[in-house]
């Protein structure tokens, strides 16, 4: 049986890709979502904290024999601190600002981070495999699927959901959504709010890191690896509405699939169809999918 | 939704004055710089030179929307790079002469300008900029795509041909002085622009869009004028670089090419009349100066661009201006 | 008057000197090698070419000649207008008289535009468009290494020779990679091979998944890469996630380097077939000559692309100096009177078109099991003689062959 000339197999084998690649987009919008939605911080060194996180990993196997497990709880944790260095020392000060000057601020940490590790690493790309536990694939029948890909599927959807669950159902989440309502009168209440911004920055890049860990066994690790992925997360967040949690993941997922597709009818364009999907959704509705309107 | 303001902690915008007669300092620093740029071929590479013009007008027609309207648009490349495309195909195609084909080109960004504003001018901060952004990433992928555009090999060995008649622009030297001569008319036509009842109706939008369109204003007209008339101007630029170096590549649609444009107005200065001619000669010549080590470049572009935005918000000429207490 | 009067004894004497001068400009040979320093293609060609061509200087003996020679380098990134900018700047005001190397085939078409203009002079050793000598040809080119169809002709006949009859394209979505695919296509069908479907990927490319699941369930029994640099590798790292090999396929890489291969490893390449001109352990005298320049270019064998600059940098030196000249088409008129022979490519000639030939050799990556050591990652599956190598002169419709 085929649909529009593909068989129907080849079509769900193309499906779950698209959830794979789904998970990616739903982690890293996850993370900027966070810290837009929560922080109203642009935070455009995003791609280059995801790049970061896969070199954290890089450099545990290479220079102290630690493997991908352990990196899981690594990468997240070095990348966040510089986050929260970052934080700190450079965009505390842009709070009263426009949120574009952040969007700026951030850019050009991105272009100096990716340089840096341009200059030393070159741009080829190095390698890193998966651990063994995760090698190899199943045989399902209309395609054959690697280990691998299946753990990042269901490791994005725990996190992603323990994420969500964290922000909008526990005690936690609560206040940290009423500090960015209403800092002054969060602080009154014995809240430390700056160190409440400080900290979620961090979480929000040591996601980007986590998804950095994932993705180093599939990609090659390289410096220029979160560069054209940053615009294409944006678009995500933006799709989805940004400060909506639920939206970026909803989106990141979404976009996975029709990304999916794009490559069986029309490869060619498969780039480029998230800012179709971005400039129409934006025409139609200019909060987003599940955004709060500003 | 707050709009991006001229720099300043307070956002205060820098003034901008409007009586009878131009303000002497910069009639002054304009006689400086028009000197400058005539004097300099003969010092200076003249295509580096040009170069730099080409950038330097894009730089203010950009300017012009972020600093004087307060929109920052990420997808200005589109308007650069279409009318390079445009004004090489109508040159080596078309058989057009120089002149039509810089004319021929501005138009088309005018028309897309036209287009684009029309469907992005409701939107405001991240969401314009990211929305710019999404058009500038379709036009891209057309480019790639479309059989005139050369995909990867842009379209190469344009003709600059004869200008009137007469000017043979192959000379380098005759070139320069009429990309000198494009690049200032382009810079009136911004500094008239914003020293107008036209810019003063621009800058009570900008400041409180709500109250200026209780008195009659309508915003949204007016922020589209000057979307179009930056997106006109950024294709000036563009179809005169196509001609200047024979070449029109993906390079001038491709998103980096926006933030080159922000980076080299943000460093001279958003919001002044001499910031981005300024910021896109640092900017290129920073360029050109470490061309040998590509990877630096993108370190030493990126430094820049935290400094300014923790320190250094008004830019060179801001800075410049503030010393002096003068506009500029 | 005295003003008037040095800039006439300035000029008396420029007219006097000018005639000395006429012969070698400048008093110096200036080589500029114009690659891509940081980026995708670093490794391939990027600094080590320059140490090719200062390896090619002195093997020449420059200095005992009385030759002075000059390299200069810089950074093309890949984009033509970077490229085109350079090649300007180094012919107008840095006097440069030869452009050598030279990635990317769009820099490669822009950079013979100037070069002709200005009369000076363009050898491509690491760029691939068949162009350079077929409707793009001119008097002050040669492209030296291989070309787009020398690849699609090596790797296409070859394979289909040895069995591998059906093909899939995984194609990248820019003119090169579209080149690369029509002018295989042609190969393998004219072996008697069937092309049993293709798919375009953007250009560049992280994740192949999809395209992967394309080219398995057709089922074809090469898979054939027209792509290059990070999109192969990425496309056989992730190949071999999914099983491609191990499932009986065949990758073809239509454009791989010996670089790549080394990034990519053993393990996930064994296997892949590849044509290249040039390999280190080929022979003693290539043997010699890799050894010394892993020496001086961090223990790295060359690539052909590196070894090509050594040797058109060597055959270049020669005819200036046969020459006593270094006007750009007179030199690239000698350089294809003149024989070559070098160690990289042996003996071999540089024909009107401004095609050099030279044999050309389809390889198989090694097993891990049967690889002695760093670098020793091919060996030769058959070779192809210089005559058949490279697309017939009489079919490149290149306007300086006299039909």
């Amino acid at each position: 049986m085929t649909i529009f000339g593909v068989p129907t197999q080849a079509l769900f084998g193309q499906l779950l890709i698209g959830l794979i690649n789904g998970a990616f987009y739903a982690l890293l919008s996850l993370g900027l979502s966070v810290i837009f939605g929560l922080l109203n911080i642009i935070n455009f060194a995003h791609g280059a904290q995801y790049m970061m996180g896969a070199f954290v990993a890089y450099f545990a196997l290479q220079w102290t024999g630690l493997g991908y497990w352990p990196s899981l709880l690594l990468a997240p944790v070095v990348v966040g601190l510089f986050g929260i260095v970052l934080e700190r020392t450079m965009l505390k000060r842009l709070y009263q600002l426009d949120h574009l000057y952040g969007l700026l601020l951030t850019f050009g940490v991105a272009l100096v981070v990716q340089g840096v590790f341009r200059n030393q690493f070159g741009s080829s790309g190095l390698p890193y495999t998966a651990p063994a536990q995760l090698t190899g694939g199943y045989n399902l029948g209309f395609m054959f699927l690697p280990t691998y890909r299946a753990w990042v599927v269901v490791f994005s959807l725990v996190v992603c959901f323990a994420t969500w669950y964290v922000i909008e159902r526990t005690k936690l989440g609560a206040y940290l959504r009423a500090a960015t309502e209403n800092p002054t009168l969060v602080q009154a209440f014995g809240i430390n709010v700056p160190r409440m911004i400080t900290l979620t920055y961090g979480f929000g890049v040591a996601l980007a890191a986590l998804a950095g860990v994932l993705a180093a066994p599939i990609y090659q690790v390289n410096p220029l690896m979160g560069a054209d992925l940053i615009i294409v997360v944006f678009a995500v967040v933006v799709i989805g509405g940004l400060g909506s949690i639920m939206g970026s993941i909803v989106t990141g997922f979404g976009l996975g699939v029709i990304e999916g597709f794009t490559k069986v009818f029309y490869p060619e364009a498969s780039n480029t169809v998230i800012f179709v999907i971005m400039a129409l959704v934006l025409l139609v509705r200019p909060a987003g999918l599940f955004g709060r309107a500003t | 939704m707050s709009t991006l303001t001229a720099p300043g902690t307070s956002a205060r915008p820098v003034a901008v004055e409007i009586s009878g007669t131009t303000p002497i300092h910069q009639i002054v620093a304009f006689g400086a710089m028009v000197t400058l740029l005539v004097l300099a071929p003969f010092v200076v590479y003249p295509v580096f030179l040009m170069k730099a013009l080409c950038f330097a007008l894009f730089a203010c027609a950009f300017n012009l929307l972020v600093g004087y309207v307060g929109l920052l648009s990420f997808g200005h490349a589109a308007f650069l790079g279409c009318a390079g495309y445009a004004s090489a195909h109508a040159a080596k195609v078309w058989g057009f002469a120089p002149e039509s084909a810089i004319v021929f080109g501005t138009l088309v960004a005018a028309a897309l300008g036209v287009v684009i504003g029309a469907l992005t001018i409701r939107s405001r901060g991240i969401y314009f900029a990211n929305i710019t952004l999404a058009f500038a990433q379709m036009i891209f992928f057309f480019s790639l795509q479309a059989k005139f555009t050369g995909g990867e090999d842009g379209i190469q060995a344009v003709p600059r041909g004869t200008m009137f008649g007469v000017l043979d622009l192959r000379q380098t030297y005759t070139m320069y002085f009429v990309v000198l001569a494009v690049f200032l008319l382009g810079f009136l036509v911004v500094y008239r622009s914003i020293h107008s009842p036209f810019g003063q109706v621009l800058k009570a939008i900008r400041e409180n869009e709500p109250r200026a369109t209780s008195l009659g204003y309508q915003a949204e007209r007016y922020k589209l004028i000057a979307f179009v008339l930056s997106a006109t101007l950024a294709g000036t630029a563009g179809a005169t670089k196509a001609l200047v170096f024979q070449l029109a590549s993906l390079t001038d649609v491709h998103w980096t090419m926006s933030g080159e444009v922000v980076l080299m107005t943000l460093l001279g200065g958003m919001g002044t009349v001499f910031g981005p001619v300024v910021g896109a000669f640092l900017v290129i010549s920073l360029e050109h100066y470490l061309a040998q080590i590509g990877s630096w470049l993108t370190i030493v572009q990126g430094t820049i661009f935290i400094v300014c935005v923790l320190t250094f918000r008004r830019g060179v000429i801001g800075e410049l201006g503030r010393l002096l207490k003068k506009p500029l | 008057m005295n003003v008037l009067r040095i800039v006439t004894l300035v000029a008396a004497l420029a007219v006097v000197a000018a005639p000395a001068h006429a012969q070698i400009s400048d008093g110096v040979i200036k080589i500029g090698i114009m690659n891509d320093q940081s980026g995708t293609y670093a490794d391939l060609a990027g600094p080590g070419s320059v140490v090719a061509a200062r390896m090619a200087i002195e093997d020449f003996g420059a200095a005992k000649k009385g030759m002075k020679v000059e390299v200069l380098v810089a950074d093309h990134q890949n984009k033509p207008d970077v490229g085109s900018s350079i090649a300007r700047q180094w012919f107008d005001a840095d006097k440069v008289d030869v452009i050598i190397d030279v990635p990317t085939s769009s820099v490669v078409l822009a950079v013979n535009q100037i070069a002709r203009e200005k009369n000076k002079a363009l050898i491509v050793s690491t760029g691939a468009t068949s162009d350079l000598t077929g409707p793009q040809c001119s008097p002050n080119a040669i492209h030296w290494t291989y070309d787009t169809w020398s690849l699609a002709n090596g790797t296409g006949s070859a394979v289909v020779k040895t069995g591998g009859d059906t093909w899939f394209f995984l194609t990248a979505d820019y003119k090169f990679g579209h080149d690369l695919e029509r002018d295989t296509e042609a190969v393998v069908v004219k072996n008697g091979g069937k092309v049993v479907g293709k798919v375009r990927h953007p250009f560049p490319n992280a994740d192949f998944s999809s395209f992967l699941l394309q080219a398995q369930s057709s089922k074809a029994k090469v898979i054939g890469l027209a792509n290059a640099g990070a999109d192969t590798i990425n496309a056989i790292k992730q190949g071999a996630e999914f099983g491609i090999v191990k499932g009986g396929q065949q990758f073809a890489g239509l454009l791989v380097f010996l670089t790549d291969v080394h990034a990519l490893g053993l393990e996930k390449a064994q296997g892949l077939l590849l044509t290249e001109s040039f390999y280190w352990d080929l022979n003693d005298r290539t043997r010699a000559f890799s050894t010394k320049f892993a020496e001086r270019h961090r223990q790295a064998k060359p690539t052909m692309a590196q070894a090509g600059v050594y040797s058109a940098v060597l055959h270049y030196l020669k005819a200036v100096e046969a020459l006593k000249s270094d006007d750009g088409p007179k030199v690239i008129a000698k350089m294809k009177e003149l024989p070559t022979d070098d160690p990289v490519f042996g003996k071999g000639m540089v024909r009107a078109d401004g095609r050099k030939i030279h044999p050309v050799y389809l390889f198989e990556v090694k097993k891990p099991s049967e690889s002695k050591g760093p670098w020793d990652y091919y060996k030769v599956r058959a070779t192809v003689p210089a005559e058949q190598a490279f697309r017939p002169m009489d079919q490149g419709h290149c306007p300086l062959v006299k039909k």
